[in-house]
């Protein structure tokens, strides 16, 4: 099977990307063959669908730990809002990183907004409470 | 001595002990939850790591947010908890004690007791590896623990035993702090974690995956200063002249999880060769009235899993403290689950024969990956009573059949089944 897209700005060359969508992990073929997108070896949609995410903007969530003061635990696990574009991640966890959140925290307030200005919030993955 | 008497006694509340607990605090009985910890939460709240919850919400999740929400609504439902608060004994009339440091030792009288006490991970000892015993050896769920929760870092250059998805998960979080993993370095031919865990976690970071090798020799007197690792051949044993020395401060291990049954085996329950208590098919143990659920039971891979478990658990101890307590015990007529070719392990290992118009819940994990199968139930005539096609299975994948026997023509007399996951003959892959 193979599909072909048309897309804008892709990135040049090849990529042999394992699928991670269900167990089977097809290896999928992207080529980008004159600015056109050819996709091959995947055996269903959806993973022909994350072949080409991969293949033109891959993104991660983010999920690490900020430092807190006087918090009931020394730190407060927390994730990005949506996914961030993989060559990101780096700065994204050192921003994180140079940050001190103040308790008390619930799930989902905003401890960072607009991380590297991507229009991407850094939210807390739970409650706490001080010490 | 202080006392208690409730309806249900769930003992753990991590995330199977929250959601066993909802499901009979809904049922208006009295419940309470028994935890060891300072808070509410279990090995969840340490795997924040994000992939929970897509069963149980259909939404993408991290671990703490995914046991948050079964903590609110335990606290929204005025679930009664004991924190800080260790199990030492479980009897077989139901009797718990267990210790804080607020009350002392105290006495709960249960009708029903649930049990939801979690696995732990195994250990150097349960592998032998030679070596002095320097400091820098840990577990992964350990490391997971002193990175997400209590902030400190166990060590700077790293390599990882065992491909487990606590492990390859621990790879790139050690990463992401700033440290070096040299390797994560796997005995058996093919990585046991999850493929989303291979890719996402090693593959993205250059970690190098060293599969058929394991550690053989742990280097330094005061810190691991590095370890040897081997080939190992199909029978896993050591390849000679295949050594090679990695140069490492710390040593994690995610070589394996047991349940943890001490207080099961010690009220007398039977326990199963994988270490989780025999149950029937409403995950009551052998001890009646005392129910079992998450990976106390067996491990799981997923914690969605766990929940929908640990709810049947509480139904089942419901059903049992409003239907069957207090009455005459009948002795059950029951069949044997059995595990046949390809098959690790099955739950339930007994099925009421009573039960056998109920829809049954069968979970198992095969011994060796494999494609194109069939998994079969066969009875101890070699009847097959039901099969059905899958195109792939793993050991790390535990696989979940849920099926009504009564459509299936089970055998008046049927001792025994018999789970199978055998290769699909040539004529039914060409009807695929």
């Amino acid at each position: 099977m193979s599909a072909k897209i048309k897309e804008n700005e892709l990135p040049e060359g090849f990529k042999d990307i394992r699928c991670i969508i269900c167990p089977t992990g097809c290896i999928v073929h992207v080529e980008n063959v004159n600015g056109e997108l050819i996709i091959e070896g995947h055996s269903c949609k959806r993973g022909e669908e994350y072949a080409r995410e991969e293949f033109v903007a891959p993104k991660r969530i983010l999920t690490t730990t900020m430092l807190v003061e006087n918090g009931f635990l020394p730190l407060i696990p927390v994730r990005s809002d949506k996914p961030i574009p993989k060559e990101k991640l780096r700065d994204a966890l050192k921003e994180i990183a140079q940050t001190v959140a103040n308790v008390p925290i619930k799930m989902g307030d905003i401890l960072i907004k607009n991380v590297l200005g991507l229009e991407i919030h850094i939210i807390a993955s739970r409650d706490l409470i001080e010490i | 001595m202080k006392k208690y008497e409730v309806d249900v006694a769930v003992i753990g509340g991590g995330s199977a002990g929250l959601a066993a607990a909802i499901v009979v605090k809904k049922a208006e009985l009295d419940v309470l939850i028994l935890e060891r910890d300072k808070e509410l939460g279990g090995i969840t709240l340490q795997c924040i790591h994000n992939g929970f919850g897509l069963h149980e919400f259909e939404e993408e999740l991290t671990g703490p947010e995914y046991v948050q929400r079964f903590i609110n609504q335990a606290k929204d439902l005025n679930i009664p908890y004991k924190l800080d608060t260790m199990v030492i004994e479980v009897t077989p009339a139901k009797t718990i004690y267990a210790v804080n440091n607020k009350e002392g030792l105290i006495k709960i009288k249960a009708k029903a007791i649930i049990l939801a006490m979690g696995c732990r991970e195994k250990t150097r000892g349960a592998i032998n590896i030679p070596g002095f015993r320097p400091a820098g050896i840990f577990t992964a769920g350990q490391a997971q623990r002193f990175v997400n929760i209590e902030g400190y870092l166990p060590g700077r250059t790293y390599v990882i035993l065992g491909s487990g998805d606590i492990g390859m998960i621990m790879a790139r979080r050690l990463t992401w702090e700033g440290c070096e993993v040299k390797a994560v370095v796997e005995i058996q031919p093919y990585v046991s974690g999850l493929i989303r865990n291979e890719v996402q976690c090693l593959e993205d970071y250059g970690i190098p995956l060293i599969t058929s090798y394991t550690v053989t020799k742990i280097h330094g007197k005061e810190r691991v200063q590095g370890v040897t690792i081997s080939k190992v051949d199909r029978n896993f044993d050591r390849v000679i002249g295949s050594d090679k020395f990695i140069e490492c401060d710390t040593l994690l291990l995610s070589v394996g999880l047991i349940p943890e049954n001490e207080l099961t085996r010690e009220a007398g329950a039977e326990i199963s060769r994988m270490g989780g208590p025999v149950i029937d098919n409403n995950l009551e143990t052998t001890i009646e009235g005392v129910f079992a659920c998450g990976n106390v039971l067996q491990v799981h891979d997923l914690v969605d899993l766990v929940t929908s478990e640990a709810k049947r658990a509480g139904l089942n101890a419901v059903e049992y403290v409003k239907e069957r307590y207090d009455k005459k015990v009948e002795k059950k007529d029951q069949i044997i689950c059995t595990s046949g070719e390809n098959v690790n392990y099955i739950k339930p290992d007994l099925i009421n024969r009573i039960d056998l118009s109920k829809d049954i819940i069968f979970t198992f994990r095969v011994k060796r990956p494999d494609r194109r199968l069939l998994i079969q139930l066969k009875d101890d005539k070699n009847k097959i009573v039901y099969k059905r096609k899958k195109i792939y299975v793993i050991p790390s994948e535990m696989i979940e059949l849920k099926l009504n026997l009564s459509e299936h023509q089970i055998d008046p007399d049927c001792k025994n089944l018999e789970v199978e996951v055998i290769p699909r003959p040539e004529v039914m892959i060409e009807e695929d």
